[in-house]
C-alpha cells in the first residue's frame, strides 16, 4: 500500500516535470512500475514467480512490441494482439473460433489472458505446460499464426530495432529463442486482472459494495458453481465434461493431450473473471451470451460417458438446479467480476 | 553458458585457495580427465545411409531412412565401488544428418576405472516443463511439440512401400506422463571393459544404435498396421522395442 503511494506521488511529480520539459523539447518518460508484479491481497501463490523472468520496464516493454507484432505470424498480419484484444480481457470479440492466416478459421474459441501467472497449464486441453513455451503452440499452428520459431528469430535479427533492443535486456549477441520467449513471458505474465469491483469488496476496499442482488449472486454461485469455478480466481484448474455434446468426434479436450478415453470431451475449466466481456463462450464459442449459459447449466445439458458427475441428479436429467430468481443474481454477480482498471491500463496496450 | 564458465572458475580458484591452505602433504586433488563419446547408426548390420539405403525388417517390409534425431541425456558412470559420476547439464541431441553431434566430448570427469555407463534416451520429465531452454534443449531443433509441451525423443522419419496412405514413416517418440511415458534408461555393457579416466588420456566410448531395434523386439512393428505415432500408446511400443537393444557398446578406446 505504502509502495503504491509512493509510486503515485513519483507519478504525479514526474508528470509536474513532464509538463514543465515539454516546454523546452526535453523527452521525460512518465515513471510507471510494471503492471503485474505483486501478488493481489486475495489471490494465492503464483506458479510463475517472478524471481523466474525478474520483471524489468525494458524487457516487458520488449515483450508488448513482441505481443502486438504482426510478424510473428507468417503472412504477417496475425500478431498474438490480433485474437487476444485487451479490450475484452484479451479475448476475441465476436469470435466463436480463433481466426487465422489467410482468414483460416480455428477449432476452439479465443480464451481471455489474464493471470497466466498462476496458471501451470494453458490451452483449453491443457496440453502447453509452461507459460514461456505456450506461445510456440499458437505460433506453430497451421490455423493460426502458422510460422515457425527459426523463420521468427530471423525476422527479428534482421530488424532494424529489434537486434538492439534485445540486446539492452540481454546483452550482445543474435536473438535467441530463450530471449524471445522470455520477453513475451514479460508481457504476458504481466496480464494480472485483480481489481474488479468483486476484488475490492473481497479486499474490503472502497468501491467494493455489492448491491444484494450482486451478494445473493455471489452466495449462489460459491454453492452451486464453486465446485470448479472455485476460490479467487474462479476456476479450479481442472478438466470437465459439461454435458455440451454426446460425441465428441470433432474435438476430443482434454483426450487430445492425454489419450485417455476418460478424459474424451473434457475441457479446462475457465476462469469467471471478465466473464461478461468476454463472449462467446465455451471451448468452441457456442453460446452468445451468459443467459445462453446458465439456460444450459440449468436444463440443455446432454448425457455422455464422460459428464462430470458434479452435474448428475438422481431422477432427472443432468444440470444445475438453478430458479428464474438465482439466474438473475448469478448474471448480475458475474457483472461484478468485471475489471476496468485492467482493459484500460496503458501499459497493456498497444503502442506504435 | 559464459556465466556458468565464469562461476566455476571462481568456484574453482576457491578450491585451489582452499587446497592450498591445507597441509600440502594430505593433498590429492582427484585429477580430472575426459571421456569422448562416438556414436555410429547402424540399421541391422549396415551403416545408415539418409534417404538412399534401402533396409528391410524382419517382416520383409522395406524402408528408407529421411530423419534419426535422438537425445542422450543424463549420463552417468560408475566406478565398481559404485561412486558415479554425472554429467552436469547432460543433454545431446544426437542426428544423421549432422556428422558433429555424433561424437561430443564429457569433460572434468574425475580419474578412475569406470566400470559402467548409463544414459536415458530422451529427455527427463522436469525439463519437458521448464520453460525455454538452450543448447541441445532449445525448441528450434525441431524436437518439441509445441501442441503438447515436451520433447520428442526419438524423431525417426522415412518411407515404406507397405506403409499405408502417402507411404510414409512418422515415428515421433515422446511423452512423460504415464501411461505413455517414452522416457526410457538404458545401461548397454561395456563387455568387460572399464573405462580409465585420467588426467592425461582422451578414452572413448564407441556406440552404436540400430534403426532397426526400434522396430524388432517386445513389440515388432507392421508398417502397414503403425507407420505414424506422435506419443501414445504406440510410442510407448516402440520406446520398449529401443530400451531392448537400440543401443550397444562397440568398444571402448583406452586413449
Amino acid at each position: 500500500m505504502l509502495r503504491a503511494v509512493v509510486v503515485r506521488l513519483a507519478l504525479v511529480g514526474l508528470a509536474g516535470l513532464g509538463l514543465v520539459a515539454c516546454a523546452s523539447e526535453a523527452e521525460v518518460a512518465p515513471a510507471w512500475d510494471v503492471p503485474g508484479t505483486t501478488v493481489p491481497g486475495n489471490f494465492p501463490a503464483p506458479v510463475y514467480a517472478t524471481s523466474q523472468n525478474p520483471p524489468t520496464r525494458e524487457a516487458f516493454e520488449l515483450g508488448r512490441t513482441l505481443f502486438y507484432d504482426p510478424r510473428l505470424s507468417r503472412t504477417g498480419d496475425i500478431s498474438c494482439g490480433s485474437c487476444h484484444q485487451q479490450f475484452v480481457a484479451f479475448a476475441h470479440q465476436d469470435h466463436r473460433v480463433s481466426h487465422g492466416v489467410d482468414n483460416l478459421l480455428g477449432t476452439r474459441n479465443a480464451p481471455a489472458l489474464q493471470n497466466l501467472r498462476w496458471r501451470s497449464e494453458f490451452l483449453w486441453d491443457g496440453g502447453a505446460k509452461n507459460l514461456e513455451t505456450m506461445p510456440l503452440a499458437p505460433i506453430t499452428n497451421p490455423v493460426e499464426m502458422d510460422e515457425s520459431l527459426e523463420n521468427i528469430l530471423r525476422k527479428l535479427n534482421a530488424d532494424a530495432r529489434y537486434p538492439q533492443q534485445f540486446a539492452r535486456v540481454y546483452g550482445p549477441g543474435p536473438i535467441t529463442s530463450q530471449q524471445f520467449l522470455k520477453a513475451l513471458v514479460q508481457f504476458t505474465a504481466a496480464l494480472t486482472s485483480s481489481n474488479s469491483r468483486y476484488d475490492k469488496y473481497a479486499r474490503h476496499e472502497t468501491g467494493g459494495e455489492l448491491s444484494a442482488t450482486e451478494l445473493r449472486g455471489l452466495t449462489v454461485l460459491r454453492q452451486k458453481c464453486g465446485s470448479c469455478h472455485a476460490g479467487e480466481l474462479f476456476t479450479d484448474e481442472t478438466y470437465r465434461n459439461n454435458g455440451l455434446d454426446r460425441t465428441f468426434a470433432a474435438d476430443s479436450g482434454r483426450a487430445h493431450i492425454t489419450g485417455r478415453p476418460q478424459d474424451v470431451g473434457r475441457f479446462k475449466v475457465p476462469s469467471l473473471r471478465n466473464v461478461a466481456l468476454t463472449p462467446p463462450y465455451m471451448h468452441d464459442g457456442r453460446f452468445r451470451t451468459l443467459r445462453e449459459v446458465l439456460d444450459h447449466y440449468s436444463g440443455g445439458m446432454v448425457e455422455s460417458g464422460t459428464l462430470d458427475q458434479q452435474f448428475r441428479r438422481t431422477g432427472t436429467s443432468p444440470g444445475i438446479s438453478l430458479t428464474d430468481d438465482e439466474k438473475t443474481d448469478l448474471l448480475a454477480f458475474l457483472q461484478t467480476l468485471t475489471d476496468t482498471e485492467f482493459i484500460q491500463d496503458q501499459r497493456l496496450a498497444e503502442h506504435r | 553458458m559464459k556465466f556458468r564458465s565464469f562461476t566455476f572458475l571462481i568456484i574453482a580458484s576457491f578450491t585451489t585457495l582452499f587446497s592450498a591452505c591445507k597441509d600440502d602433504a594430505d593433498v590429492t586433488t582427484p585429477a580430472a580427465g575426459t571421456l569422448d563419446i562416438e556414436v555410429d547408426h547402424l540399421v541391422g548390420s549396415t551403416p545408415l545411409t539418409l534417404n538412399t539405403g534401402t533396409y528391410t525388417t524382419p517382416l520383409g517390409q522395406q524402408f528408407t531412412v529421411s530423419t534419426f534425431n535422438y537425445y542422450l541425456s543424463n549420463i552417468k558412470l560408475k566406478k565398481a565401488d559404485g561412486t558415479e559420476y554425472a554429467e552436469p547439464e547432460s543433454y545431446h541431441l544426437v542426428k544423421e544428418s549432422d556428422a558433429k553431434t555424433k561424437m561430443f566430448t564429457l569433460t572434468d570427469v574425475p580419474a578412475g576405472d569406470y566400470t559402467s555407463l548409463t544414459f536415458t534416451l530422451g529427455v527427463d520429465s522436469t525439463r519437458n516443463v521448464s520453460g525455454a531452454q538452450t543448447g541441445a534443449l532449445d525448441p528450434t531443433n525441431g524436437m518439441f511439440w509445441t501442441w503438447n509441451s515436451g520433447y520428442i525423443y526419438t524423431k525417426m522419419e522415412g518411407s515404406s512401400p507397405q506403409a499405408g496412405g502417402n507411404k510414409q514413416l512418422v515415428f515421433h517418440i515422446g511423452g512423460f506422463k504415464k501411461p505413455n511415458n517414452t522416457i526410457r534408461t538404458v545401461s548397454p555393457s561395456l563387455n568387460g571393459a572399464t573405462i580409465q579416466i585420467r588426467k592425461d588420456r582422451t578414452p572413448a566410448v564407441h556406440l552404436q544404435a540400430d534403426v532397426l531395434k526400434m522396430f524388432t523386439g517386445p513389440n515388432p512393428v507392421d508398417f502397414s498396421t503403425l507407420s505414424n505415432t506422435m506419443g501414445g500408446s504406440n510410442s510407448v511400443k516402440v520406446a520398449d522395442n529401443q530400451a531392448a537393444g537400440m543401443f550397444r557398446v562397440d568398444h571402448v578406446h583406452a586413449n
